[in-house]
């Protein structure tokens, strides 16, 4: 489904991606953990198109789009739930799921995709009036999960989607992602809660400074001493 | 009583220009964080093109008003293309430095191929020359072009802001830039739409203008675009509310002081206004006071 190769990524003088790379094949939830400042949000970024990688390649279904545009990699199935949600604060939490389909035409579809969304998160359901500013974090994550379920993806990337929610609405949130994997939708999914994250996914990088440095099944690096240590709390 | 009338009908008339022009400056404020000094001069460009029309094409008020929109919006476009856009991730100070040069170069520019002479605009007649009395107040029938003009463009303009694909693009990249590449809106499009709307209202101020007052010239642009401006930021700058209601309260203000026998102290008035807005309340009348998020 998509595939990266030798990727790097600077920053100026910062050379913040060396050489990563990964694949994430249809149906799975793949994550990729790691500390502060590793690069994961650069990777997703890049993979989104909004940075430029310096070198590197990266597929997405057998076509290659390093140098394509943000608005290309949507049309072709693949959306982006950026860390710090990037709701649009002044527009209500239904203009923010109709913008989720801006590339899109039907509007029959766009309505049941509303509805169905809203089946997943039913307080956007309830606040659809509301501006997206006003909501709570946890309700801000959620919308700019919808959102992003707006354009149909057949991969969904996501980053950090548990930051700074109360555990309660973590497991909610985790179990959603597992729902949404359940209906066909492929997850790259970047998490610093690596307990969470790898009890949902079917494999799983881990990044330290930039590269790749262990990567298996969920299961495997639950298993790990190295990533008990560094990443569980023993 | 009626002193005080004629002069709210005279403080509105004057005030849809600023907020004609004042709309210009916030969308493109909201969109790319710049203070377009060259959009007073569009406006200044407009009123010439109007005025070509009208003088040696022969059109009447409406066709030149488009004309002058249509060609306000192409000008608008490219400036934005080929002055800015190379600059989309230069240092703000290099962009603003080329709005001034901008600005500089349509006045000058204008100068060289009209003279700097003041043109007259051709006398209305008819309908458009007609006025008439109500309650003791004066009402020019080009009062009431140029409200009725302000008022269809701006419920235009918030039709297209609201409920038009492009106009929900326009919001969604004032926003928030990144989140709206995510969502698949064309963001280089998205900010020549801008300028294109932006600049078509000051077209139309432009004509109206020349209309209202009659004589226009290569620098008219210079003072009514820093009035507007203003008008911008009272009402809270990169806010299209703001921007219809800052307009409408410095043109009145402006007129009240005039009325007042304060002619000499108008343009002083108005940016004490400002001076007062910035320290008072940074954000505008209609806006929140955040910290500018980078
Ligand atoms: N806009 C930027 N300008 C300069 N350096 C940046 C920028 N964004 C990230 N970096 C640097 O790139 C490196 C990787 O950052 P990145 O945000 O991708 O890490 P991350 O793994 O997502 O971290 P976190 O878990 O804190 O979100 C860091 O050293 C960071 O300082
Ligand atoms: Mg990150």
């Amino acid at each position: 489904m998509l595939e990266i190769r030798d990727l790097n990524v600077h920053y100026d003088m910062i050379h913040a991606i060396k050489g990563v790379s990964l694949e994430v094949h249809q149906g799975e939830i793949v994550t990729l953990i790691g500390a502060n400042g590793a690069g994961k949000t650069t990777t997703l970024r890049t993979i989104a198109g909004l940075k430029k990688p310096t070198s590197g390649a990266i597929t997405l279904k057998g076509e290659e789009i390093t140098a394509a545009s943000p608005r290309h990699r949507v049309q072709m199935g693949q959306a982006l739930v950026p860390e710090g949600r990037h709701v649009f604060p002044g527009m209500t939490v239904l203009e923010n799921l109709e913008l989720g389909a801006y590339l899109r035409r039907d509007k029959a579809g766009i309505a049941a995709d509303i509805e169905m969304v809203c089946g997943y998160f039913p307080i956007l359901k309830d606040r659809r009036k509301q501006l997206a500013g006003t909501l709570s974090g946890g309700e801000q994550q959620m919308l700019a999960m919808a959102r992003a379920l707006m354009s149909r993806p057949e991969i969904l990337l996501l980053d950090e989607p548990s930051m700074g929610l109360s555990p309660l609405l973590v497991s909610e949130i985790f179990a959603i992602i597992k729902t949404i994997n359940g209906a066909g939708t492929t997850i790259l999914l970047v998490e610093q809660n690596a307990g969470m994250a790898l009890s949902i996914a079917s494999r799983a990088y881990v990044m330290e400074t930039g590269s790749i440095v262990l990567s298996g099944t969920g299961a495997e690096l639950m298993e790990s001493d190295e990533i008990r240590k560094a990443y569980l709390g023993g | 009583m009626d002193v005080f009338l004629q002069q709210l009908v005279n403080g509105i008339s004057l005030g849809s220009i600023y907020a004609l022009v004042a709309l210009g400056y916030t969308m493109v404020y909201g969109i790319i964080k710049l203070i377009n000094f060259a959009h007073c001069d569009i406006y200044m460009i407009g009123a010439y093109i109007g005025y070509f029309c009208m003088t040696f094409l022969g059109l009447g008020f409406l066709p030149s008003l488009l004309v002058a929109m249509l060609g306000c919006m192409v000008l608008g476009v490219l400036i934005e293309k080929i002055a800015y856009k190379p600059l989309r991730n230069a240092a703000r100070i290099s962009l603003l430095i080329t709005a001034i040069g901008m600005s500089l170069f349509l006045e000058y520019g204008t100068m060289f191929f009209v003279t700097a002479k003041l043109r007259t605009y051709p006398a209305l007649e008819g309908l458009m020359a007609k006025s008439f009395t109500v309650g003791g107040v004066m009402i020019t029938m080009q009062q009431v072009v140029i409200v009725l003009t302000t008022v269809v463009l701006m419920l235009g303009l918030q039709y297209i802001v609201k409920y038009t694909r492009a106009g929900k693009a326009m919001r969604a990249v004032s926003m928030d830039k990144d989140a709206a590449e995510l969502m698949g809106i064309d963001v280089n499009n998205t900010i020549s739409v801008t300028f294109a709307i932006g600049s078509a209202l000051a077209g139309a101020a432009g004509v109206l203008v020349g209309v209202y007052y009659n004589t226009i010239n290569p620098l008219m642009g210079a003072v009514p675009g820093l009035k507007a401006f203003v008008a911008a930021v009272f009402g809270g700058i990169g806010l299209i509310p703001g921007a219809m209601v800052g307009g409408y309260v410095i043109g009145i203000i402006e007129v009240l002081v005039m009325g007042a026998g304060y002619s000499t102290y108008r343009d002083a008035v108005v940016f004490a206004i400002l001076i007062l807005i910035l320290i008072l309340k940074p954000a505008g009348l209609l806006g929140k006071n955040v910290g500018e998020k980078v």
